[in-house]
């Protein structure tokens, strides 16, 4: 399934806060969570998570670190800030409630 | 170093030419790229198809780079501005505004007190606002300076002091720009293929700047022309010779300024007008098989002729400036040998005539200016041919053709400050 553009960039914030509110986390393994938690239905192309992670530093929604990792590499870490999590509250309000009234929609007669 | 290493540090190379990005940027992608290969690889894939998967999947670098622009936009200067930090910047637009204006009114200066001397002056007084502008915005050696300088005042005193002679005098006003180019050039300080690079986007620029500024000065005109107003008299004693002299300055700024635009825009060009003047010279030349009695006589096509060739030659020495060394060989090099194949054949049979011309009608200062260029020229294209297609060949490096032509540049310069210097004296100041 191809999930429309602005659908991603909308959901891309909120599963980005999610995920780094589980447990800090490096840009691949982000990447494959998403993946995994969607069955492999969302797909972003690779970079653009960067860009996204960058702003979202920026914002002061998440910190980085670098660290190295198993196989040597410098790897840069992300961490939610308590700024973060609240954005991320937020965001899982504002998405309950869409969720909510599309729920509603969909059970409705007529549809389906 | 495996063929996976090979690979990953080639996309690394070629991603860190973007200047959005930095160091530690490229480390991230890398690490990702990295990670994305190893999952490849566990499962089943072979490293070479896993790194072709892999690079896939990161998108295409000029998206990203834009995408990583939008976030990080404080760098987006980067794309603009080369060397230096924050306040020399500022300060090199500044200097090339005051150095311009300095110029333009140098110009004019010149041109009200001695309007005679003026054409043969004119890049003498303007282009030292140019060295004066390298001087205060980079470190420039006391001795190239002076060097610089002592051969302006070496110039200077015959351009000034010669009588005014109707072929001679046309020959210097020619030739002194070029000598007084060779200054600016040591002043430059670059490599001598920097200093060739320089002075072809330079040259853009300032057709470019030309271009516009003749474009927006024919409009002003043409508007103050319907409220009756005669704008004429200002524009070609004060505009012109200001703008003129001003935007040799600004476009040496924007030369260093926007450096990249350049960097991509040039070799581009050369690309689309290299087939274009082959083209070109092969038609010259079938036009002069036709009707071999015109440039027998016709002098005009003779010294267009040269021009064109000038032309050619400073094509092709800045398409050589603005090649990367390593690059294998490819089609652009092989036009490149037809193209240097067409202009020697043509500058052959220019030389042919031109002898005929001199032993027919005896020698006059332009012919023999003429001729010596064309020798000049052409020698410098015979053994270009000669190295270009070695390297074509594969059995002699790049470096070899660039280092004759960097070599082969004093030739040129000797020859203008003979024109300039010798001539008049030698042929009685006709």
């Amino acid at each position: 399934m191809h999930l429309d553009k602005d659908l991603v960039a909308a959901s891309a914030t909120t599963l980005v806060l999610g995920i780094l509110h589980d447990a800090d986390s490096y840009g691949y393994a982000i990447l494959k969570r998403v993946t995994e938690l969607s069955g492999g239905e969302i797909a972003w192309t690779d970079g653009m998570l960067y860009p996204l992670l960058h702003r979202l530093e920026r914002l002061g929604h998440v910190q980085s670190y670098w660290q190295t990792s198993e196989q040597g590499r410098r790897r840069k870490h992300y961490s939610l800030t308590p700024e973060g999590a609240a954005v991320l509250q937020e965001r899982r309000t504002q998405w309950q409630t869409v969720d909510r009234a599309l729920n509603r929609l969909w059970t409705a007669p007529g549809i389906a | 170093m495996s063929g996976l290493e090979r690979s990953v540090a080639q996309w690394r190379a070629y991603v860190s030419r973007r200047r959005m990005f930095h160091a530690v940027d490229v480390d991230e992608l890398e690490d990702h790229l990295r990670g994305r290969i190893d999952d490849l690889v566990t499962s089943g894939l072979d490293e070479d198809e896993a790194f072709l998967i892999a690079v896939r999947r990161m998108g295409a670098i000029d998206e990203l780079s834009r995408e990583f622009a939008r976030e990080h936009s404080e760098r987006l200067w980067k794309q603009l501005v080369l060397p230096a930090d924050e306040p020399v910047r500022a300060r090199a637009l500044t200097s090339a505004l005051a150095c311009g204006v300095g110029a333009g009114l140098a110009l004019k200066v010149l041109i009200e007190a001695a309007p005679d001397l003026a054409p043969r002056l004119a890049t003498g007084v303007v282009l030292p606002f140019l060295a004066l502008y390298f001087a205060v915005t980079r470190t420039v050696s006391a001795r190239a300076l002076t060097a610089a300088a002592l051969g302006l005042v070496v110039l200077a005193v015959p351009l000034a002091w010669y009588p005014e002679g109707d072929s001679t005098g046309v020959l210097m006003v020619l030739h002194a720009p070029v000598v007084v180019w060779f200054g600016i050039c040591l002043v430059y300080q670059g490599s001598r293929m920097d200093a060739v690079r320089f002075t072809g986007e330079l040259a853009v620029y300032y057709f470019m700047l030309a271009v516009g500024g003749g474009g927006l000065t024919v409009l002003t005109a043409a508007s103050f022309d319907l409220i009756g107003r005669d704008a004429e008299p200002f524009i070609t004693s004060w505009l012109l010779p200001c703008c003129a002299a001003g935007a040799v300055v600004v476009a040496a700024w924007l030369v260093e300024a926007k450096q990249s635009v350049v960097e991509n825009f040039l070799p581009v060009l050369a690309r689309v007008f290299t087939p274009l003047v082959c083209l070109m010279l092969a038609a010259v030349l079938v036009a002069f098989s036709s009707s071999p009695d015109v440039i027998a006589i016709d002098r005009d096509l003779l010294v267009l002729m040269a021009a064109i060739l000038l032309l050619v030659l400073g094509a092709y020495l800045y398409a050589l400036s603005a090649r990367e060394p390593l690059a294998p060989v490819g089609l652009f090099d092989r036009l490149q040998l037809a193209l240097l194949t067409l202009a020697i054949a043509v500058d052959v049979v220019v030389l042919v005539a031109m002898v005929v011309r001199i032993a027919e009608f005896g020698s006059s200062p332009n012919k023999v200016a003429a001729l010596g260029l064309n020798l000049i020229i052409v020698t410098n294209l015979v053994r270009s041919l000669w190295l270009s297609t070695g390297f074509v060949r594969g059995t002699r490096p790049f470096a070899d053709v660039e280092r004759w032509q960097t070599a082969y540049l004093p030739v040129y310069l000797a020859w203008a400050a003979f024109v300039c210097i010798g001539f008049p004296p030698m042929f009685d100041f006709a």
